[in-house]
């Protein structure tokens, strides 16, 4: 059996993100330490929920194409899969088109010819009202239990997807796996688990790697490669000037996580308390001690994102030093001025919409918890409205573009002129979106809420 | 470098960050200069759960924080309170949520200047 008799498996990290950029020649290294798979994430809820709500990716097309092009020539010359997690940010099916769209490009230009998986892990609302209904749904903290409305009003819904499918993929031939929304972890642990590594070190590997170079002495100098075997994994980076210590690699299980010792994934949980990072040598580092517990039910983590509103955005700056001595005074007036004025012009009473008013240069980024805050030099006055739709959202920030332009403190008494950013000041945002799903499906099976299609790419060689 | 007293939490470390851990959290992190600054942030009668929930307005019994003695770091964690990119979220990615907690004022106790190698 091709699965047996393997004592490692070395997986190759090139970069925390497809579209960031990775040097050629750290590939390159990758390839001649033997490594035998490529894992790449291709999206993330980090940047929030606009990429769910409206399909779209964060990346542009052109710096997904160039890091592709080089993954795809790469695991073409050695023989070895590619996985590419979250395809198109948010792992929408339009997303795994975007990013097969691309694939099947490169692929075409470079005379290549490969079996492609393309695993899609949006989710039908209809099936998931059923699942709720049979009591499969359940809310993870800080939400609340789910409501069949909130399921209705999102845009797109995605599951989480474990290394199963991808697993399911590779084993039926892929050479390419384009996974919709996936664990960061899934798409690194799943070649390591395939060939039966322990699941404590596979996950451990994956979390480690998950952000590339993140967890080196140099992040912007590529990514890592991460051996798993029986025992445990090693880690070192691309880049042979760059290096892994056991304090960075330890302290990569921090990031972006709210419980650094204990990782829920589809089927289990990741327990790193007992883990021991010991330096090989100066940039090379030996992680044991991971252990998986395997849990009695699998799970699928559910996003899903609405649409909040429309919203319009304006912009003014102020410079006048009385106006920024009394800078809070000004910013109640504004307020209240905008409420008084669109009430008197569209007859739009205060639950209709909604506004707010940041300061920048003043305490825009933190308000009423900002432990210091003098007086400021200059402050960029943002109001963003939101409206149910854009017309009105625009309609309350063209009301307001007046006093954005003229509005003096209380004790003024005269008009004076603010420093608008841009003409027209006011900038249409199209929906805003918001993320209400949280949520995990109890499933029968890892893999029964993924479609998987595999083909060769391009179709007529 | 003049040798100064340090007189906020930030200054006892050589990294204070902020982050969301997915769309509903948020995390930051202590990284201590040294086992003595881990001492005092560690300190529970100076930093906990109620301290956060000062800082941030959020609920003390939604706060965890895990203390990690071997790698000089305090961690902190707790829902975002405000919707991430919703109308009134400043800060998407949470990256300067950070700072109340950095400029926290150090208890009198740690007031005293550390016999810090010159």
């Amino acid at each position: 059996m091709e699965n047996q008799g393997v004592d490692q498996v070395k997986v190759l990290a090139p970069t925390g993100m497809l579209g960031a950029g990775f040097p050629e020649a750290t590939i390159e290294r990758g390839l001649a330490l033997g490594a035998d798979v490529i894992s790449v994430d291709g999206g993330s809820t980090d940047s929030g929920p606009h990429y769910l709500g409206a399909s779209q990716p964060k990346t542009t097309r052109a710096a997904v194409a160039r890091d592709l092009r080089v993954l795809l020539k790469a695991a073409a010359g050695a023989g070895i899969p590619l996985i590419v997690g979250s395809c198109g940010t948010s792992g929408t099916d339009a997303g795994v088109d975007w990013v097969a769209g691309i694939v099947a490009d490169i692929l075409a230009a470079e005379g290549l010819r490969m079996r492609v998986a393309r695993i899609y892990s949006e989710q039908d609302t209809g099936v998931l009202l059923e699942r709720l209904d049979e009591g499969r749904i359940h809310a993870l903290p800080p939400l609340g239990e789910l409501q069949p409305e909130t399921l209705r009003s999102c845009t797109h819904i995605v599951g989480a997807m474990g290394h199963e499918p991808i697993v399911a993929a590779l084993e039926a031939g892929a050479q390419v796996v384009l996974a919709g929304r996936a664990t960061d972890t899934a798409i690194a642990a799943a070649y390591p688990l395939m060939k039966g590594m322990p699941a404590g070190p596979s996950w451990h590997a994956a979390k480690i790697i998950e952000c590339g170079g993140q967890c080196t002495s140099d992040p912007r100098a590529g990514g890592v490669l991460a051996t798993v075997d029986a025992d445990g994994f090693t880690i070192e980076p691309l880049d042979p000037t760059v290096a892994c210590t056991p304090i960075l690699v330890a302290a990569h299980m921090l990031y972006e996580t709210v419980n650094p010792f204990r990782m829920r994934e589809p089927d289990g949980t990741l327990d790193v308390g007992e883990a021991e990072y010991t330096a090989l040598d100066e940039r090379t580092v030996r992680v044991e001690g991971s252990r998986f517990e395997v849990a009695d039910q699998h799970t699928i983590k559910l996003e899903g994102a609405r649409i909040t509103g429309y919203e319009t955005m304006s912009f003014s700056a102020i410079r006048d030093p009385h106006i920024l001595a009394h800078i809070d005074d000004w910013a109640d007036l504004l307020r209240s001025m905008i409420r008084k004025r669109v009430a008197q012009t569209i007859g739009l009473s205060e639950d209709k919409y909604a506004f707010d008013l940041r300061l920048y240069g003043h305490n825009a980024i933190l308000g009423e918890l900002d432990p210091a805050s003098g007086p400021p030099r200059e402050v960029g006055a943002m109001l963003l409205v939101n409206a149910p739709d854009q017309s009105t959202a625009t309609a309350v920030a063209k009301i307001a573009n007046p006093l954005l332009l003229h509005l003096p403190t209380p004790d003024m008494d005269y008009l004076p002129s603010l420093a608008f950013a841009t003409s027209p000041a006011e900038v249409e945002r199209g929906p805003a979106y918001e993320f209400v799903l949280h949520h995990v499906v109890d499933t029968r099976t890892p893999t029964e809420m993924f479609r998987t299609e595999i083909e060769e790419v391009p179709h007529h060689g | 470098m003049a040798e100064t007293t340090p007189t906020t939490l930030g200054d006892l470390a050589f990294e204070v960050r902020s982050k969301n851990a997915g769309p509903f959290w948020v995390t930051m992190e202590l990284f201590l200069r040294d086992a003595e600054g881990y001492r005092v942030a560690a300190d529970e009668s100076f930093l906990d759960e109620g301290t956060i929930a000062r800082l941030y307005g959020v609920d003390a019994a939604d706060v965890q924080m895990f203390r990690i003695p071997s790698l000089n770091v305090v961690k902190i964690s707790f829902p975002r309170p405000v919707a991430q990119a919703s109308l009134r979220d400043r800060d998407i990615h949470s990256g300067q949520h950070h700072v109340p907690l950095a400029l926290l004022p150090l208890p009198s106790s740690a007031l005293t200047p550390s016999p810090t190698p010159r």
